[in-house]
């Protein structure tokens, strides 16, 4: 099953120590060598990007810089994963990384099952 | 939770572990079967300890400390230590200092291990069979009912499988070590094949009622996955890798709600996987960067890349894909290949520069019983209106199919070829 997993963190994000950096790096080799991980990504912050919205039947597009945004998505992997316990520890693993080497972070990583066979 | 739940959710920890597990015991104890029996220790602690105490923080750590434990305790025997000694004495202390941090979050790369656990477990001194058991339980960690479940065999046969391939490894004394030289691309086939072996018992399930068939053909891709990284100058392995990853694009395709097979020419493409063929694709001009455009591996992946290329059936470069059979046909000499070929030929220049070659492969005795020879024949003497010719062939065809449906379908086209000669 494939599944992706999107980060997400509170907005400003503030930047990952180095301890943090390092440790998924070798999460995230560890990962592709094992065949799991097909691609990830990390993404630039809020104001490099726009949203193209419909509301009341209109299109409008909305430029930065997103004051009011609380959560933002930081970065997305894509993992092939027999199922969802697997994913879920893969995703567990992931969090604690954080939890030992940025004290103090929260955020989220969210995992979605891809539609498909 | 229920304790099935439980199972599976340290089941699924386990299966993140595991690699490191069985290649720091093996680097440990230098010794494969050993190293696979302590791990499964480590996991039969897990599975007693966790329900109870719940799952550790760091279970990583936790199962490597219990599985090292259990190492040392085995090295700490006399008997075994003295066995042992003349191997060990000069490099323990040193794997030793070397080993890493139980506390670390993560080890090492741990890719020469893997490597060298890889080719152990696909020695060409056992069985295609036995070599398939032990990479799924040593390299993907599946449990023995799960390799029964997904090779449709009763649990004893693969434990029984599984006992004597560690044994024959065991006694044959062998060096845990990767190959080098000429001796690296002969146990590099014997790992390919194997790889694909299990590939293909997963995809030729489709979609099976029970999960674990088809995940065969995941577990396949990511040893050839695995193997891409850690030897990534091997062509073949990268060939491989395309034609497994090509291959499963259409995985989503290739049956109906009903779950009855579609053949390759009538899927709807819209539903192959873009991101897999994308992989494919890569991995594939990784293949032929490293010289190896030619290998057995990468001229099939070549092929299927032609279909996967094409947007429509119509689009299909046939005069390619006949050229790729040509040139696998000089690589293996094989009937089966020849007939692919022959099919490729019929659609690239028309019926009749087909028919010759499938003509000359009636006498071949590997095909005497092989029911597609008589099929494609029958569709090229169609085509060329030689309608007689073609329904003597679909009904002989017919009855060597070995399924109904295929039965139906040839049965199908001989009365077709029928009709077309009263008319005609």
């Amino acid at each position: 099953m494939r599944f992706m997993f999107f980060v997400t963190s509170p907005h400003p994000p503030g930047p990952p120590t180095q301890e943090l950096m390092e440790a998924m790096h070798k999460l995230a080799d560890r990962e592709i060598k094992a065949g799991r991980m097909l691609d990830s990504g990390g993404l630039m912050p809020l104001a490099t990007g726009a949203q193209v919205r419909i509301t009341d039947g209109r299109l409008s597009v909305v430029d930065g810089p997103f004051v009011e945004a609380k959560e933002v998505i930081g970065g997305y992997a894509i993992f092939e994963l027999p199922g969802k316990e697997e994913a879920l520890a893969s995703a567990k693993e992931f969090m604690q990384l954080h939890k030992d080497f940025m004290p103090g972070w929260e955020g989220t990583c969210e995992l979605r099952a891809f539609a498909g066979p | 939770m229920t304790a099935a739940d439980i199972n599976r959710t340290i089941l699924a920890v386990w299966r993140i572990e595991q690699p490191r597990l069985i290649t720091s015991l093996s680097r440990m104890l230098r010794d494969v079967p050993l190293a696979e029996d302590l791990t499964q220790e480590a996991l039969l602690s897990a599975l007693e300890h966790w329900p109870t105490a719940g799952v550790p923080e760091k279970p990583g750590a936790w199962l490597m400390a219990t599985a090292k434990r259990r190492a040392l305790d085995h090295l700490r025997r006399g008997a075994m230590l003295a066995r042992k000694h003349e191997m060990l004495a000069s490099d323990l202390e040193q794997e030793q200092q070397a080993m890493p941090d139980l506390d670390a979050a993560l080890d090492d790369d741990i890719g020469d291990e893997l490597l060298r656990l890889i080719f152990t477990a696909c020695h060409p001194l056992l069985s295609r069979e036995a070599r398939a058991a032990l990479a799924l339980r040593m390299i993907c960690g599946l449990t023995t009912e799960e390799i029964a479940r997904a090779f449709l065999l009763p649990d004893a046969t693969i434990a029984q499988r599984i006992v004597r391939a560690k044994r024959t490894l065991s006694e044959s004394g062998l060096a845990y070590e990767t190959p080098r030289g000429e001796e690296l691309s002969e146990r590099l086939a014997s790992v390919l094949e194997v790889v694909y072996l299990i590939f293909n018992e997963g995809f030729t399930a489709a979609r099976g009622v029970d999960w674990l068939r088809p995940q065969l053909c995941n577990e396949a891709l990511r040893i050839g996955r695995v193997l891409t990284s850690i030897a990534p100058y091997e062509p073949e392995a990268h060939g491989l890798l395309a034609l497994m990853e090509l291959n499963a694009t259409r995985t989503a395709a290739r049956t109906d709600a009903a779950g009855e097979p579609i053949l390759m020419l009538e899927q709807n493409r819209a539903l192959w996987d873009q991101l897999q063929i994308r992989r494919g694709m890569q991995a594939l001009g990784r293949a032929r960067e490293l010289g190896g455009a030619d290998g057995f591996y990468a001229l099939q992946a070549a092929i299927i890349a032609c279909h996967a290329q094409a947007m429509t059936a119509d689009d299909t470069d046939w005069s390619r894909i006949s050229g790729l059979y040509a040139e696998l046909a000089k690589l293996v000499r094989s009937p089966i290949i020849e007939l692919n070929r022959a099919v490729a030929v019929g659609m690239a220049e028309g019926p009749e520069a087909a028919l010759p070659i499938v003509d000359r492969l009636v006498q071949e005795p590997a095909l005497k019983a092989y029911h597609l020879l008589g099929s494609v024949r029958g569709d090229l003497l169609h085509k060329l209106g030689r309608y007689e010719e073609a329904r003597a062939a679909f009904e002989a065809a017919a009855a060597l199919a070995g399924n109904k449906r295929e039965q139906d379908l040839l049965r199908r086209r001989a009365a077709e070829a029928a009709d077309a000669a009263m008319s005609s």
